[in-house]
């Protein structure tokens, strides 16, 4: 691993490779950090609402403590070079997104319109499986290379996961979209979980195919042209996502499906001709789709028009919603320092508050200086995600680190876009802030497979073997 | 509670969780790993037995790791002549040859006469191991009981003869 400089006379600097440290006290530091910002924000809420600390402060910031060191000693034991934010990051993310729900549970108006005020327990459940099947990746996944002997299978699991809402009798249409399963009075998002299988076909597909994809090509008018062959599965994942758009009636999850593909094709082949043309077919499949769906096109109008949406609602024509405008006014009447937790209105937004809405809430109460770190935090797991592609040895790792990575960046960019009015509404969660089983589960599993990557990456080179030679040299000297 | 308690709660968090951003940061600026330029220094690189043992003479060989990890930790600053007419000399070791022999260009001129011109040389090698070689003499050169063959790594305190004149490194 190490080379020395020869200079003729001196020796006097050598390169070598610097070990990269384990640094799993690093992370047990920020850790404790990352518990502790949640249990304050806790302590506010409780405050700010009830003038008192809530009584379940110290069962709340033990359970949350708990999960999060069991995850540490996984890690220390099982991943020891592993990245030492990615843990801490998600830890504060999922502890803050609690802390809301359960804000948004002591809301009068949302106990009164539905079931609400049993949503904190159960997020704080859906984080302990969350964790749960992180330990399991951590324990189960030597190597993630593994995953590359499954490329065909994992294609087909995705395709089953992301066609089950459409089996009778199993799926469930919540809201215009039908993108979750009923399963034992569980609803289940798979979806979710059909992003990270997706992503290891592609990782598995790509390694294989990306010469072919990046040198047969044409050129014509300064981009290149990829063979009809070499196209076609392209062609097929995108008209794969447009079939998701029409029947399940979700635009996010389509998006999120075909850009992260996108973004997979161009880190493979390093052409940017896969990039214009899947910006191309994708804005061709979305003008499409809207024109022809009516829950697309009635979401497009709300999009450009959210105050005329909110007119019709407030007048009582059906099939319009009030939420896009209400979640703009959020955002207004949280400025730049916010409300203060617990002192804002986000709970007349009404259903979904605590889902897809979560956002809002953060941006009325800690406002834009507390929205902007929340962002920067995604953009910091996003970043030691691609760090670990970048670190990564193996191709399918890279691709597979930089592919997960790629659609949970896609997903904070949907959700916080469609929230705050850049793109149309769509229904996706927020990972880890927003109230939702699958979404934290399945989250929970795509850290676990970056930590696992990135402990790959990380560790230190095994020292070389003895060279045979020099031993060889040893009995051939004359004496 | 009061309006004063609030704000400075909600401030406070605001507070805390940029601090949380900045830590994280940091932590990423200190993350770097990769490649770095040293400058050379006593210590010695775990990859450093291998490189010596294909020098070494098989009786060097024998001896376990732990004479050479001795050396490595405690590498020689100086070579003392401590037998023959020079007795009490010392030369500093830098990182350039040492050549002994009774030619009045060597560093160290042995007034000798069972020594040759041009006697022996100690130089470090790559790595940074003192090496002795041999540079064809009448008589020889010893390190131990051995008569050296072969540029050989010279471990610490192991006196090395030439002649009437007997020199070792020490820390």
């Amino acid at each position: 691993m190490s080379s020395t400089t020869n200079t003729p006379t001196h020796h006097t600097s050598t390169i070598g490779s610097i070990g990269a440290p384990s640094r799993r006290n690093t992370e047990l530091a920020l850790l404790v950090f990352a518990v502790v910002i949640p249990v304050f924000a806790y302590a506010n809420v409780g405050l700010a609402l009830n003038e008192q600390v809530p009584s379940g402060l110290l069962s709340y910031g033990l359970g949350l403590g708990l999960l999060a060191g069991v995850a540490h000693l996984v890690v220390r034991k099982f991943a020891p070079y592993a990245d030492p934010l990615l843990l801490p990051l998600a830890t504060l993310l999922n502890g803050l997104g609690l802390v809301a729900i359960w804000r948004l549970d002591q809301s009068k108006l949302l106990q009164r319109i539905h079931q609400a005020g049993t949503a904190a327990p159960r997020q704080l459940l859906y984080t302990a499986l969350g964790i749960a099947l992180f330990i399991v990746v951590l324990i189960f996944l030597k190597d993630h290379r593994v995953l590359q002997r499954y490329t065909y299978i994992s294609m087909v699991g995705a395709l089953f996961l992301l066609l089950l809402p459409l089996v009778p009798g199993l799926g469930q249409n919540i809201y215009g979209a039908k993108i979750w399963i009923s399963v034992a009075g569980f609803s289940i998002q798979p979806g979710e979980f059909a992003k990270i299988v997706l992503a290891i076909f592609f990782a598995g597909y790509l390694m294989v195919k990306r010469d072919a994809l990046a040198l047969a090509s044409r050129r014509v008018l300064g981009v290149y042209l990829p063979r009809g062959r070499d196209l076609g599965p392209i062609i097929v994942v995108w008209a794969i996502s447009i079939l998701i758009l029409v029947f399940e009636t979700d635009l996010g999850t389509s998006l999120l499906f075909f850009g992260m593909f996108v973004i997979m094709l161009y880190v493979a082949t390093e052409r940017t001709s896969w990039i214009f043309f899947g910006l191309l077919m994708s804005s061709v499949g979305a003008v499409g789709v809207a024109s022809i769906e009516p829950h697309v096109k009635m979401r497009v109008q709300a999009w450009l028009d959210p105050m005329h949406e909110y007119a019709l609602s407030q007048q009582g024509v059906p099939g319009h919603s009030e939420q896009a405008m209400q979640a703009l006014w959020a955002f207004g009447s949280g400025g730049t320092l916010g409300t203060g937790w617990g002192q804002g209105h986000s709970e007349l937004i009404k259903f979904a508050a605590n889902s897809d809405f979560i956002l809002a809430t953060f941006g009325e109460e800690l406002g834009l200086a507390g929205l902007m770190a929340l962002l920067l935090i995604y953009g910091l797991i996003v970043e030691r995600g691609v760090r670990t592609a970048l670190a990564a040895r193996d191709p399918f790792g890279k691709l597979l680190a930089i592919g997960l990575s790629g659609a949970f960046a896609l997903q904070v960019f949907v959700v916080a876009g469609g929230v705050m009015g850049l793109i149309p509404l769509t229904g996706m969660t927020m990972p880890f802030l927003a109230y939702g089983g699958s979404s934290v589960i399945a989250n929970w599993a795509l850290i676990g497979i970056l930590l696992r990557i990135s402990d790959t990456a990380r560790r230190p080179a095994p020292a070389p073997a003895t060279n045979p030679d020099a031993e060889m040299t040893q009995v051939v000297r004359p004496s | 509670m009061s309006e004063l308690t609030l704000t400075v709660m909600r401030l406070g968090f605001l507070a805390v969780l940029w601090l949380f951003v900045i830590v994280a940061v940091q932590v990423i600026r200190s993350d770097l790993f990769g490649t770095r330029v040293t400058q050379r220094s006593a210590r010695r690189d775990a990859a450093r037995p291998q490189q010596d043992r294909r020098q070494a003479p098989p009786q060097q060989r024998q001896q376990p790791a732990a004479g050479g990890g001795r050396a490595r930790r405690n590498a020689p600053t100086k070579l003392v002549v401590t037998e023959g007419t020079l007795t009490g000399t010392t030369v500093a070791l830098q990182s350039q040859t040492i050549t002994l022999g009774r030619a009045h260009d060597s560093t160290i001129v042995l007034d000798d006469d069972y020594a040759s011109s041009r006697h022996a040389r100690i130089y470090p090698d790559r790595d940074g191991q003192w090496i002795v070689e041999d540079l064809g003499s009448t008589n020889g050169t010893y390190l131990d009981r051995t008569r050296l063959t072969t540029p050989t790594p010279i471990p610490l305190g192991a006196p090395i003869r030439i002649g009437k004149t007997v020199i070792e490194l020490r820390k």
